[in-house]
């Protein structure tokens, strides 16, 4: 698998909204992250949705993103963050 | 939700108040929904994945998605893949709906 990103990489997710079957939620789209893990190489779901094999299977990361980024208003501590899985097709380096 | 670009089923950060931790039971039918998806996407068949049933069901309508229950949604959605595979065609359907709704109200008599 030849990924795109490495652990500790800056990313920011695109900002788009195809019609489909879409597994990136609205809430991060948009938003910077940085890479946490490297999941492995997966089907594309948004294929898949439709009956199709979802092949070449593409690289999903773990994306760890500040809850601060996400949420302007948020009332938590300090450096609480998120994880969400994302495919790479999905992100573009960050900032 | 303003943006037409934010989709109905996707929740994520939006208010929805406290979660319910209770456990509850099921309904017979639907452990059937449960046990019939298991067996329509396992590897001999392979007839429904995951993501053709969240498709289904993200598909549903606003009204239809807010007022069906779970397995409500999952049974929608399965009967959405399999017609539109040509595994149950529409008229097979209706007439065995028709069947089990004449033989229930019989049975209620």
């Amino acid at each position: 698998m030849s990924a795109r990103f490495a652990p500790g990489d800056a990313v920011r997710v695109r900002w788009a909204h195809p019609p489909g079957h879409l597994r990136t939620p609205y809430y991060v789209r948009g938003k910077n992250g940085v890479i946490e893990r490297i999941c492995g190489a997966f089907a594309n779901p948004e294929e898949l949705a439709f009956g199709r094999d979802g092949l070449p299977t593409r690289p999903l990361y773990r994306v760890r993103f500040d809850q601060r980024t996400l949420w302007p208003d948020y009332a938590g501590r300090e450096g609480d963050s998120v994880e969400v899985e994302i495919f790479e097709h999905w992100l573009e380096p960050g900032t | 939700m303003s943006d037409p670009g934010h989709r109905h089923h996707d929740l994520g950060g939006l208010p929805a108040g406290a979660v319910e931790p209770s456990e509850h039971d099921y309904a017979l039918w639907e452990k059937r929904v449960d046990a019939l998806l298991v067996l329509l996407g396992d590897k001999k068949r392979k007839l429904v994945r995951t993501d053709e049933l969240r498709h289904g069901i993200e598909s549903l309508g606003t009204k239809a998605y807010d007022e069906m229950s779970y397995y409500e949604r999952w049974i929608a959605s399965i009967t959405g893949v399999l017609l539109g595979k040509g595994v149950i065609t529409s008229d097979e359907l209706g007439r065995k709906m028709a069947e089990v709704e004449a033989r229930a109200a019989e049975e209620n008599r």
